[in-house]
């Protein structure tokens, strides 16, 4: 499959600076960037005027001796600097370090210590939480203070340092606030060879707006708010915050077509609806779904976004009346949600991904739309399922381009994940049906992915819950005891109480008021969903340890469950 | 404006916000406890923050942000 003719074609390019920098020379006139701040618009440049901000960075990046391989880490929120920025990295031949700017200044930190940047791009409410952190970066560039000290006006660029497809274009940390940190190495032909095979399914041209709401640092906004926007000469939009009540806003003034999301985004998305459609009248309501029905008549083999749109007209002007596609990744979409949002016309691309495979391996391409399943494996990548069960169920292992070269200075943990010919473990458990399409059912690994797509670890998670008045205390993840579906995954504390009556046994009530104290104090993504209460002694090695699997195993032969809600 | 001042709007506000005794809250207090709130709940009380000192503070400031103290020093040090 090829690009569309508007698009640059990414197999004519050697790097993600050599491209960049041509869609800059190329689309001078079209609007690159526009940023919005609350409800108004604050900065707004096309290519051109793009480039010469690239330019700027550039040269201030050349003259701190930023060169081939030297890693730029870059820790902003959602803006066109960090683009600009990361776009003048990769002109000088850098290797790009994305941090989630989300995590807590200590996490942050320990991911500057692994990664060694020469250079860190960041802005000043971050700086202010890192300062207590004694840094070993050399450099910094403050976005917020230091843009009026970079070399002024029309500065000319400095020459392109030029890269290989086999070379290292970034750094992206697919977990690692505890235990080993996990550095994926992904190269420039990672990138230009998925770039080629998503945006040969889903193109862009200039015109299109795309709404970057997703950290950038996180593989699909890369991709979908970054890198395939600028190939295709269409429009990046960025909000500075991104609180619920400004989101629709922002759509509505800037028509957006184009949108990264994680479920979580999803949800609020449909509550949205929801609300608006209860406002109506109830002949309203029923109108609303017999037009979803027709839609989804009209529409079963080819989305067709325009009659969607002229026939539930009121809802998709709440979202600006333009969007065409709505990326979904990062964890699982519940199928019902899908199944709503595609009645609407509203087409949900969902598509199933992990950091050490760039960006997407599998795709729903919506031809026909399947809310079941997370898709087929992208052009050139391949599936397989090893050591399946008599369901068919096994691990999904992942061929092609667009995985890692390894993990950064961890060779035999990357030898864990990468078979010797070149095969991706993902420690997800899944099928294939006969259409070659990936269900995803559960976790051989014990993790969850939460809704707003973040990895986490239950073993990050125990130590908050240390001084619970309960006899022994594991956090587990939902899909790694009870493997169905992935939908809703959440922590599961598994607690002995202690026994005995008074203040030395804490009531279940008590115990479950303690958790749920200690749970607010916890960042969203790492609280416990769910309580099971198990009388038995933990099963624990010779050195006190938990033997997880040997209880995970206990726990799922168990007869009738009884979780508790939290 | 003072410290002060700020943390007497910021303990008013919230205390209006969630229903809350204005008297019961205390600047050293945690305010997802004191307020029985979540993050998101917290991102409202930010927004309703903005509009009152007329600021604008990025959604990143108050990741770390326990106590009411502490948040009335983000805003603060963005007047």
């Amino acid at each position: 499959m090829t690009v569309a003719p508007e698009m640059l074609d990414p197999t004519r390019y050697e790097s993600l600076g050599e491209l960049l920098w041509d869609a800059l020379l190329t689309f001078k006139t079209e609007t690159a960037l526009i940023e919005v701040d609350r409800k108004k618009e604050t900065r707004r440049l096309t290519y051109l005027e793009t480039k010469r901000e690239v330019a700027r960075v550039a040269r201030w990046l050349a003259d701190q001796g930023v060169g081939a391989d030297d890693r730029v880490a870059m820790l902003l929120s959602n803006q066109s600097r960090w683009l600009i920025c990361a776009a003048a990295a990769f002109h000088r031949g850098a290797v790009l370090v994305p941090l989630d700017y989300k995590l807590g200044a200590d996490e942050q930190a320990a991911l500057l210590a692994h990664a060694k940047p020469k250079v860190l791009v960041s802005e000043v409410g971050m700086l202010r939480r890192l300062e207590k952190k004694s840094l070993a970066v050399p450099t910094v560039l403050d976005v917020d203070a230091g843009w009026g000290a970079l070399p002024e006006g029309d500065v000319e660029a400095p020459p392109r340092v030029a890269r290989t497809r086999d070379d290292v274009a970034t750094i992206v940390y697919s977990s690692g606030t505890g235990g080993v940190a996990k550095g994926c190495m992904l190269s420039h032909d990672a990138y230009l060879e998925q770039l080629r095979a998503l945006m040969s399914r889903f193109p862009m041209h200039p015109g299109h707006r795309v709404f970057s709401i997703l950290p950038t640092n996180h593989a699909i906004d890369f991709m979908v708010g970054f890198v395939g926007p600028f190939s295709a000469g269409a429009t990046v939009i960025h909000q500075r915050t991104l609180r619920p009540e400004f989101l629709q806003p922002t759509m509505q003034a800037y028509g957006v077509t184009h949108m990264a999301l994680v479920p979580l985004i999803l949800a609020g998305f449909e509550t949205s609806i929801k609300d608006s459609l209860l406002e109506r009248p109830r002949w309203a309501r029923r109108l609303v779904s017999v037009l979803g029905g027709l839609n989804e008549l009209l529409t079963t083999k080819t989305p067709n976004p325009a009659v969607s749109r002229a026939l539930l007209s009121p809802i998709h002007e709440a979202f600006g009346g333009e969007l065409e596609v709505l990326f979904c990744g990062g964890a699982f979409v519940d199928r019902a949600r899908a199944d709503l949002f595609y009645r609407l016309g509203l087409p949900v691309v969902i598509g199933y991904g992990l950091t050490e495979a760039c960006t997407v391996a599998t795709v729903n391409d919506l031809s026909p739309f399947r809310g079941d399943s997370v898709g087929r494996p992208l052009d050139g990548v391949e599936i397989r399922i090893h050591a399946p069960g008599v369901d068919g169920v096994g691990e999904v292992w992942i061929r092609g381009r667009t995985l890692m070269r390894g993990y950064l200075d961890e060779p035999e943990l990357t030898a864990e994940v990468i078979t010797e010919d070149g095969w991706l473990k993902t420690g997800d458990l899944g099928w294939l049906d006969a259409s070659h399409h990936l269900h995803l059912v559960g976790r051989s690994k014990n993790m969850i992915v939460t809704a707003g797509g973040k990895n986490v670890y239950p073993e990050d998670v125990e130590g908050a819950f240390e001084e619970l008045e309960v006899e022994e205390l594991a956090v587990f993840a939902s899909g790694f005891l009870w493997p169905s579906s992935l939908t809703d995954e959440q922590l599961v504390a598994i607690v002995r109480p202690r026994r005995g009556n008074g203040t030395q046994a804490p009531s279940r009530d008590a115990v479950l008021a303690q958790l749920r104290a200690k749970n607010r104090r916890l960042p969203d993504h790492k609280r416990v969903g769910a309580v099971l209460f198990w009388d038995e002694t933990f099963p624990r090695t010779a050195s006190m340890k938990v033997k997880r699997a040997v209880l995970a195993d206990a726990l799922r032969g168990a007869p009738g469950k009884e979780l508790v809600t939290l | 404006m003072s410290q002060d001042r700020v943390m007497e709007r910021l303990l008013s506000l919230a205390a209006e916000r969630f229903a809350r005794s204005r008297e019961d809250l205390k600047p050293e207090d945690d305010l997802f406890d004191a307020l029985e709130i979540d993050s998101m709940q917290a991102l409202s009380l930010l927004t309703a923050l903005e509009e009152s000192f007329s600021v604008e503070i990025p959604d990143y400031e108050v990741q770390d942000v326990r106590t009411f103290q502490e948040l009335a020093e983000v805003v603060a040090s963005r007047l």
